[in-house]
């Protein structure tokens, strides 16, 4: 970053000569500290997986949650600054919640999608306000189009995914997804890998402790944005754990 | 310049009627209050009707807003539920803010100020405080709808209001008796007297009946108690 | 959320009390010299009375829960006008609500509830409304509306399931509210209250007989009400949960003309 320190990043609504808008970029660095994000859209449904970082030790398992239910058929997953990305979910909450009282039925995600990002992008503009430090995933599955993901940037930009990843980890992340079959894969098998890939992509020497959030929305649940039901959730954690091993002990065996 | 008023006719027309919403309705009910030197009891018979319908025979109609004091709350039911709950509310402000619980004299001047408060669209409820008072003597507060409040020994408010008093200034107040001394009222009479005169209520007032639901308050606390009436 | 009204800065606590100058300004008091003989309140519009209606709505408490019912024609004035307007609903696993009087009133109040429980899963604490907060929060939302002389036109009857017992409360227009073992309302109260009442009365009520008893009322109902239907919604909850079914009375009416009035 060349320009850094020569006034053309303390606002918001000033361009840099040579065209960039430094405060968003800093948002989205912000978002990389975070733990890493991933979004898995397969053939009956979406699968959000996080990985929490715990801050301390102090809190209680729990705390802090980075999953949220926007309505009943929409799911949202954040990395980032957690208050910043709280707002966001309240403005999505809005948006769902104004649609239905508008409209009688659910928020089309695509819609509801439009609205968070002109509603982020918004915070780019003005020198008054920083922009939002998070990135959001947003999923959805319904009886007429299928799974249905999009990912947010502090920019306001957004995009329709079959996998995506952010936080942290986001490129070892992307590089696993690519492997993935994701259109032939169901929610089932999608909760294992995401599970899989947050252990894989989690940096044991610089952060600790996590815990994992999983949750779904998919044919199965009838469209409901649910918590992958805990049987489930550990068996895939478990499972995780024992890949990370396997990896591991022929690592040693290579030695 | 046209007045309005003088030089154009009512519109109104005969015949043709706007049906008006009425916010009140007559939910029945009767209260008797007495008030002795150690205790107050209080009854209210538990019939919720409207009309010639009974919605429920056993809605208590007394509140315990503290270790001594009860409301007896009767008429619109829908005003007793507002104001009850917001007299509750209000009870439970003064405790914080003044680390006491209300004694009965100052709800029952609190009842008051609320009441008129809402003068020009009143809660339409016939009110009976008992309680203890500072000194641990019974009282008895009896109000009408927009609030104007007084302390007596017994009385009676809701729909059987004319069937009961008379009965209790006879035989409480010794109205109308010749040779007679008055004595302090000891509880157990108090309490007899109040069924009896519910007795006789319910045999005239068809929004009184079911059963009486009686609370006894002395310095030990309150006492329940319930006595069944006719119930057609 | 946005049209709950405002649920974050709600009214203030003293709402219907006067405001600066009330004590004197007296209502069609004020300081005009020819006063108008119409107050502010004559231009504002408010529903003086309900466009499409529904007819009774009947619930009964027994052992393990309860049984509502309501048919699902909507009348407009005498005019047998909709055919299908279920207004028995599923609030969530434990609360069952029928509600009788003004169809849209009840659409509207719909909405917000419906709401009401997306919200509160959104807040992911896995506790759910319970049927005596419904009732309650009902029983404000149609005393506020009518203290505006602007009601939501319509019998509610809340049936759930509280800390394991069975729950039944009613609340009427005006915010009228109470809990019993049997409730109904409009031509009900006279019709079906007496059959139900009977049936509580003789002692404890099982699922069987009280959907039997209730099948018998809307029966007794559809016959006699002008304004009721064969069709209806039978809603049974209890604690292992809800279940709303449509159901069609079988009516026979050769004995009509046996019936000879002048």
């Amino acid at each position: 970053m060349s320009s850094i320190g020569t006034g053309y990043d303390l606002s918001a609504s000033q361009f840099s000569p040579d065209g960039r808008v430094f405060q968003v970029e800093y948002a989205a660095k912000a978002v990389e500290n975070s733990g890493t994000v991933i979004g898995l859209r397969g053939k009956d449904g979406v699968v959000f997986a996080v990985e929490k970082l715990i801050t301390s030790k102090l809190y209680e398992p729990g705390a802090n949650k980075r999953i949220f239910h926007i309505d009943e058929h929409v799911g949202m997953a954040v990395a980032g600054l957690i208050s910043d990305a709280r707002q966001i979910v309240e403005t999505a909450r809005s948006e769902a919640s104004n649609y239905r009282s508008q409209y009688g039925s659910p928020v089309p995600l695509k819609y509801l999608n439009e609205r968070v990002s002109m509603y982020m992008h918004a915070y780019t503009l003005y020198s008054a306000v920083r922009p939002y430090g998070c990135s959001v995933v947003m999923g959805t599955w319904t009886d007429y189009e299928g799974p249905q993901m999009y990912m947010l940037d502090p920019s306001g930009v957004s995009f329709s995914y079959f996998g995506c990843a952010v936080g942290k980890a986001k490129q070892a992340a992307k590089t696993e997804i690519e492997k993935l079959k994701l259109g032939d894969l169901t929610v089932k098998e999608l909760v294992r890998e995401a599970a899989r890939i947050i252990y894989l992509v989690h940096d044991e020497l610089k952060d600790k402790q996590f815990e994992l959030e999983l949750s779904w929305v998919s044919k199965d649940t009838k469209g409901r944005h649910e918590l992958v039901p805990r049987e489930l959730a550990t068996e895939a954690e478990n499972q995780a754990k024992q890949a990370l091993a396997d990896i591991e002990d022929s690592d040693e065996g290579e030695m | 310049m046209l007045s309005v008023n003088e030089n154009f006719p009512e519109y109104a027309v005969p015949g043709a009627k706007q049906h008006r919403f009425e916010p009140y309705a007559d939910n029945g009910g009767s209260i008797v209050a007495i008030a002795g030197d150690d205790y107050a009891v209080i009854g209210a018979d538990t019939r919720l009707s409207t009309g010639f319908s009974i919605y429920t025979r056993d809605q208590k109609k007394l509140f315990k807003l503290s270790e001594s004091t009860v409301l007896g709350a009767t008429g619109c039911w829908c005003d007793t539920l507002t104001l009850t709950r917001l007299l509750q509310a209000r009870m439970q402000m003064y405790e914080h803010e003044h680390n006491k619980s209300m004694t009965t004299p100052a709800v029952a001047q609190m009842l008051s100020t609320m009441l008129y408060y809402k003068r020009f669209f009143p809660y339409y409820v016939s009110n009976v405080l008992a309680g203890l008072d500072s000194d641990g003597k019974g009282c008895v507060y009896s109000y009408d709808p927009i609030g104007h409040c007084a302390r007596h020994n017994f009385r009676a408010g809701g729909s059987a209001a004319a069937q009961l008093q008379p009965l209790l200034d006879n035989q409480i107040g010794l109205k109308n008796m010749q040779n007679v001394t008055e004595a302090p009222l000891p509880r157990e009479k108090a309490l007899a007297l109040l069924k009896d005169v519910f007795i006789s209520a319910a045999e005239r007032d068809i929004y009184t009946g079911d059963s009486i639901y009686i609370l006894i308050i002395t310095a030990s606390g309150i006492q329940e108690e319930k006595f069944e009436l006719r119930k057609d | 959320m946005a049209f709950m009204g405002d649920t974050m800065n709600p009214t203030p606590l003293w709402q219907n009390g006067p405001s600066p100058g009330a004590f004197y300004n007296f209502p069609g008091n004020a300081s005009t010299i020819a006063p108008s003989r119409h107050g502010v309140q004559d231009f504002t519009a408010h529903s003086a009375s309900p466009i499409t209606t529904t007819t009774t709505v009947i619930g009964v408490k027994f052992d393990k829960g309860c049984v509502i019912a309501g048919d699902t024609l909507g009348s407009y004035g005498s005019l047998a006008r909709f055919r299908d307007c279920p207004r028995v609903m599923k609030v969530n696993d434990l609360i069952l609500l029928g509600c009788g009087g003004d169809y849209a009133d009840f659409q509207y109040l719909k909405d917000i509830i419906q709401q009401k429980i997306i919200d509160e899963r959104c807040v992911g604490d896995g506790l759910q409304l319970k049927p005596r907060s419904l009732h309650c929060w009902l029983t404000r939302v149609l005393y506020n509306k009518r203290s505006k002389m602007d009601p939501l036109w319509n019998s509610y009857v809340v049936a759930g399931i509280q800390d394991g017992e069975p729950f039944l409360g009613a609340v009427d227009k005006l915010g009228t509210a109470y809990e019993d073992a049997v409730i109904s309302n409009g031509l009900g109260a006279y019709m079906a209250t007496p059959l139900l009442r009977d049936a509580v009365d003789k002692g404890p009520l099982d699922q069987e007989t009280a959907i039997a008893v209730v099948r018998k009322s809307m029966e007794v109902l559809f016959y006699r009400d002008a304004r009721a239907f064969q069709r209806y919604q039978l809603g049974v909850v209890t604690a292992e949960g809800i279940k709303i079914t449509d159901e069609e009375l079988k009516h026979d009416w050769s004995l009509a003309h046996m019936i000879q009035m002048k």
